[in-house]
C-alpha cells in the first residue's frame, strides 16, 4: 500500500513536468511507467538492493539543472537561511537538526534525496516543506545542503564559520549505483550482489 | 587560512592543521570523501581587562549585616529532612541540602560505588533522582522512559518501567538536546513531562499512569522539558520553545486529576498574564495596563517568548509560588523594540488562581538570550540590620539578585563571574544599567559579550548549606561574539535571528567555576576552576560536602568550608544532571547522580554536531569543540555509599 502510494506520486511528479512520452492516456503512462521501473527516477534510501531490478537510476533528471550549478548553490544558502534552515542545522554544523557537513546521510545524499526529505519531511522532527516553498527553491536548498560537505566547500572554510563559500555540486557526487565497498576499503571479497538462486 | 590564536590546555592540545592541498574535486563513492581540511579550532579566551569587577557594578541597599548570624531556608519551605529526596529542589525553599552527615570529608576518600543502571538512552541526562518509600525513581531523556528502582532489595532491580512513547517530532523542535530536568513524587505518583508536551502522573505501585493531560503543541515548537513543582494540592508544570517563537506560559494542574486549575501567560494582555488588583510590582517600569501587549511591536507578543522551563519555588508561610520567565524572542533584539514584558523576569502568584502578586524584570528587552529561569533559593536572612525574607537568584545575566519574596524590591545584585553587558543594577528603578557598547546590531559582529546567551550560570541548580551559610553554586565562565541577523517567523522552526559564536571568559581558557558565595558579604569565599563548564547542578550535606559532576564525566565531592576536592571518580560519561543524596532503607547514606553529557553545552557530543561548526549548537559548539576528546554520550544511574 505504501509502496503503490510512493509509486503513485513518483509518477505524477514525473508526468506533470511532461518528462514522460506525450499524448499518452494516463494509465498507459504509468504500464508504461512500471515496465521501465529500472529508469523511473526516485529515491534510494538503502543501500541493500532486494532485486536487481528494482533499482533506480542515480540522477533524477529533474536535479540536472543543479549541477555544476554555481549560482544555484549560492542563491540556496540565501534560501537555507532565510527558511531558518540555519536555526536547526546552524552554517552545517548542526544543533537542534543533524550535521549536514559531515559524510553521515540519514535519508540519502544524493540531490534527489535531499530534495525528497526537504518535500516530505522526516519523522524525527524534519519539517515538510513541500507545496509550501516553490519547488525551484527546494531544489537550490539541496544543492546548497550538497555543497556542505563537499572537499572544495570544506577547504574553502577557513574559520568557525563553515559554509559560506559553497562549491557546486559536480555531477560525480551522485555517481554511483547503490552500494559500494566504503571510502578506505583495502581489500573487497564481496563480489557477488545475488543471494541464493 | 585565518590565523587564530590555540589555547594548549591541560590536557588536549587542539593543532591547527597545514593548509589544505589542493583539494580535490575527486569525489569517492558515497556517502562521502574522507575530510581533510581545517579542523575545529579553539577560541581565544576573552582577556581579564574586558569585564566588570565586583567593587565597579555590585549594588545592595545596606552593607552587611554580620552580627546576626547565617541565611536560613525560608521557615516551613525547607522540613527537616526525613532523608528522602521527593522533589527534585529537595524542599519548597530550594536548597537541595541533605542534613545527613554520615559522609564526611574526612571518610569520603573510601565512597565507592553500589548500585549502577544504564538507563538505556544516550542522551543529556539532566534530571535528579527521586526516592520515596524505599523505590529510586527516574526519568531519562527523550523518550522519557521512567524506571523504578527497589532500593530494599540487592543491587536495587528494577520494579517497573514506563513508556510513554513521546512525538518523535517533537526530537526536532527542542531547542538544545532533547533532555528532561526531572520528575517529582507525590502522594503515590510519580508526575513529570514528556519532550512533545505532555504531564504524566504514573502510580509509583503499579508504574500505570493514573491521568496524562496534553498541555503543549510541538507543530508551533511547543516542547517541555522542565520539572513539574508539587504543592498546595496542585502540579506547576511551564513549557518550553523560546528559541521557536513559542508564547510562554505556566500551568497549574489538579494533583488528583491532573485537570487545568489555571494557566498564566508570561506575554500578552494582563487578563491572560493573571495580572489583576493583586499585582503590586515594586518598580513603577511594571505598572501599567497591558504592559505583556503595549512593550512589543504589534503582535510580536504572541510569539515573543518567555517560556518557563526552569524553576519553581513555593512559600508555604506567605502561600506564593515563584517562576521566572524565559527570554524574549527572537533572540535578534532588534526585531522587537520595547521591555518585552513579562519575558526575563521573576513572577510571585497565587498558588491557588495563579494571580500575579509582583514581578520583577531583570534584563528589559533582553539582547542575550539571558532567560530568567534559574533556580530561586527561598532565605531569611540578615539584612539591613534585621531578617528579611528574601529570595536569592544567581541568574543569567551574571548577577545573583537578593529579592525580598513579600514585595518583589532588589536588596543587592552582584556580579558572580564575567560581565561586561550590563554596568550594575540601579536599585532606585530596578533597572539593569545596558552597556551599550556591547548590544548586538544586524549584520556585524559585536565581540567578548560577557556573560554568554547560556549565562554565568545556566538552569543547574545551586545548593545552599545553613551550616556553613554558604551558596555553592555550578557556573560557567563565557563570553561570545554575536551578530544579529533577520529572521522570519515560520511556525514550527527556529525564531533566532543570531549568530553566536561563544568563548572561553577571561582567565587560562577554563570554562567552568564552582563558586562558594557568602550571601551576607555578598562575595565568593573561595572558587574552583573547571576546565569545561559546570551544567551540573551541586548537592550540599550536613557533613560538609558538596557533589557535583563535570562535563568530561569527574563525579566530586569538595569540603564545602574550603573547596578542597576531597574524592572522585570518573563517570562513563560526563555529567549535566542533579545529584542527590539520601538515607537507604538500611539506614546509610548515599549519594546518587546520572552520568549522561549532551544538553545545549554537550551537544557537541551527544548530538549529531559537528565541531568544526562553532555557529552549531546556537554558538554553544564554538567553546566546546574540545569535548569530543573526553567523553562520549551515555546514560548511567551511579548510587555511592561507604562501605558498610
Amino acid at each position: 500500500m505504501f509502496l503503490r502510494s510512493r509509486t503513485d506520486r513518483r509518477f505524477i511528479a514525473w508526468s506533470s513536468l511532461g518528462l514522460l512520452l506525450s499524448s499518452c492516456h494516463a494509465h498507459d503512462d504509468e504500464r508504461a511507467a512500471a515496465r521501465a521501473a529500472p529508469e523511473r527516477p526516485g529515491v534510494i534510501t538503502s543501500a541493500l538492493l532486494p532485486a536487481e531490478d528494482h533499482s533506480l537510476v542515480t540522477k533524477d533528471p529533474r536535479a540536472l539543472p543543479y549541477y555544476d550549478n554555481a549560482a544555484a548553490v549560492v542563491e540556496g544558502m540565501r534560501l537555507y537561511k532565510a527558511y531558518n534552515c540555519s536555526g536547526c542545522h546552524s552554517n552545517g554544523g548542526g544543533g537542534m537538526g543533524p550535521n549536514l557537513m559531515d559524510d553521515v546521510w540519514i535519508y540519502g545524499g544524493r540531490l534527489t534525496q535531499i530534495h525528497q526529505t526537504l518535500v516530505e519531511g522526516r519523522p524525527n522532527g524534519m519539517p515538510s516543506w513541500g507545496g509550501k516553498v516553490p519547488d525551484d527553491q527546494l531544489w537550490k536548498i539541496s544543492s546548497y545542503v550538497r555543497s556542505l560537505s563537499l572537499p572544495a566547500t570544506l577547504a574553502a572554510n577557513t574559520d568557525s564559520t563553515p559554509g559560506q563559500h559553497p562549491a557546486p555540486v559536480p555531477k560525480e557526487a551522485d555517481d554511483h549505483n547503490g552500494w559500494s565497498p566504503p571510502p578506505g576499503t583495502t581489500n573487497d571479497y564481496t563480489t557477488t550482489t545475488k543471494g541464493p538462486q | 587560512m585565518k590565523r587564530r590564536t590555540v589555547i594548549a590546555l591541560a590536557a588536549g592540545v587542539i593543532a591547527v592543521p597545514a593548509a589544505v592541498a589542493g583539494a580535490s574535486l575527486i569525489l569517492r563513492e558515497m556517502p562521502g570523501a574522507e575530510y581533510t581540511g581545517p579542523g575545529p579550532i579553539m577560541p581565544a579566551a576573552v582577556p581579564d581587562g574586558k569585564v566588570y569587577t565586583r567593587d565597579q557594578i555590585g549594588h545592595a541597599l545596606a552593607p552587611p549585616t554580620t552580627d546576626m548570624g547565617l541565611a536560613k531556608p525560608a521557615k516551613g519551605a525547607a522540613p527537616s529532612d526525613d532523608g528522602e529526596w521527593t522533589m527534585p529542589t529537595k524542599n519548597f525553599a530550594a536548597t537541595r541540602f541533605s542534613a545527613l552527615d554520615e559522609i564526611t570529608p574526612a571518610n569520603v576518600g573510601r565512597l565507592q560505588p553500589v548500585i549502577t543502571f544504564s538507563l538505556g538512552v544516550n542522551k543529556g541526562q539532566e534530571a535528579a533522582p527521586i526516592v520515596a518509600n524505599g523505590t529510586m525513581y527516574i526519568v531519562t531523556a527523550y523518550p522519557n522512559i521512567v524506571y523504578a528502582l527497589d532500593l530494599t532489595k540487592p543491587g536495587a532491580p528494577l520494579k517497573w518501567s514506563y513508556k510513554p512513547k513521546p512525538a518523535p517530532a517533537s526530537q526536532g523542535v527542542a531547542c538544545c538536546d532533547v533532555i528532561n530536568r526531572g520528575g517529582t513524587y507525590h502522594d503515590g505518583k510519580y508526575i513529570f513531562n514528556t519532550l512533545d508536551g505532555q504531564t504524566i502522573a504514573v502510580d509509583t505501585e503499579t508504574g500505570k499512569p493514573v491521568w496524562k493531560t496534553k498541555l503543549g503543541n510541538i507543530n508551533i515548537g511547543e516542547t517541555i522539558t522542565m520539572a513539574p513543582l508539587v504543592a498546595d494540592g496542585r502540579v506547576y508544570v511551564g513549557n518550553s520553545g523560546g528559541e521557536l517563537g513559542v508564547r510562554g506560559w505556566v500551568v497549574a494542574l489538579d494533583e488528583k486529576s491532573g485537570k487545568l486549575v489555571w494557566k498564566a501567560y508570561n506575554t500578552g494582555p494582563d487578563a491572560d498574564v493573571l495580572i489583576g488588583s493583586d499585582f503590586k510590582p515594586f518598580y513603577s517600569s511594571d505598572r501599567g495596563k497591558d504592559l505583556g501587549v503595549k512593550t512589543w511591536p504589534a503582535d510580536a507578543w504572541k510569539i515573543g517568548g518567555g517560556n518557563m522551563w526552569g524553576w519553581i519555588s513555593y512559600d508555604p508561610e506567605f502561600d506564593t509560588i515563584y517562576h521566572g520567565t524565559g527570554n524574549a524572542g527572537p533572540w535578534n533584539a532588534e526585531q522587537r523594540p520595547g521591555d518585552n514584558k513579562w519575558t526575563t523576569g521573576i513572577f510571585a502568584r497565587d498558588p491557588a488562581t495563579g494571580s500575579a502578586k509582583w514581578y520583577y524584570q531583570f534584563t528589559p528587552h533582553d539582547t542575550d538570550d539571558y532567560d530568567a529561569i534559574n533556580e530561586q533559593i527561598l532565605l531569611d536572612m540578615p539584612f539591613g540590620g534585621r531578617i528579611r525574607h528574601v529570595l536569592l537568584r544567581p541568574g543569567r545575566n551574571g548577577y545573583i539578585y537578593v529579592i525580598d519574596r513579600q514585595t518583589g524590591q532588589v536588596l543587592s545584585a552582584d556580579p558572580f563571574g564575567p560581565v561586561n553587558s550590563s554596568r550594575g543594577v540601579n536599585l532606585k528603578t530596578g533597572r539593569l544599567t545596558v552597556n551599550p557598547a556591547k548590544v548586538a546590531k544586524l549584520g556585524r559582529v559585536t565581540r567578548d559579550i560577557c556573560p554568554t546567551a547560556s549565562g554565568v550560570k545556566d538552569w543547574n541548580p545551586s545548593s545552599f548549606s545553613p551550616v556553613t551559610g554558604l551558596v555553592y553554586i555550578p557556573r560557567e565562565n563565557l563570553c561570545m561574539d554575536w551578530m544579529n541577523l533577520e529572521v522570519n517567523y515560520i511556525a514550527g522552526t527556529p525564531y533566532v535571528g543570531a549568530e553566536v559564536h561563544m568563548k572561553p571568559g577571561p582567565g587560562d581558557g577554563h570554562r567552568g567555576v564552582l563558586t562558594a558565595w557568602d550571601p551576607i558579604r555578598r562575595k565568593p569565599v573561595w572558587e574552583l576552576p573547571e576546565k569545561f563548564p559546570l551544567w551540573s547542578g551541586t548537592v550540599t550535606t550536613k557533613g560538609n560536602l558538596v557533589f557535583y559532576g563535570t562535563m568530561d564525566g569527574w563525579f566530586r565531592a569538595v569540603d564545602a568550608r574550603n573547596g578542597k576536592i576531597v574524592w572522585q571518580q570518573k563517570l562513563d560519561s560526563g555529567i549535566i544532571s542533579q545529584p542527590i543524596s539520601y538515607r537507604g532503607p538500611d539506614g546509610h547514606q548515599y549519594v546518587a547522580v546520572l552520568s549522561g553529557v549532551g544538553g545545549w553545552s554537550g551537544a557537541v557530543v551527544s548530538g549529531p554536531v559537528d565541531p568544526r561548526d562553532g555557529s552549531a549548537a546556537l554558538g554553544f559548539v564554538n567553546a566546546m569543540s574540545d569535548l569530543p576528546k573526553y567523553t562520549t554520550a551515555g546514560g548511567t544511574l551511579y548510587v555511592f555509599a561507604l562501605p558498610h
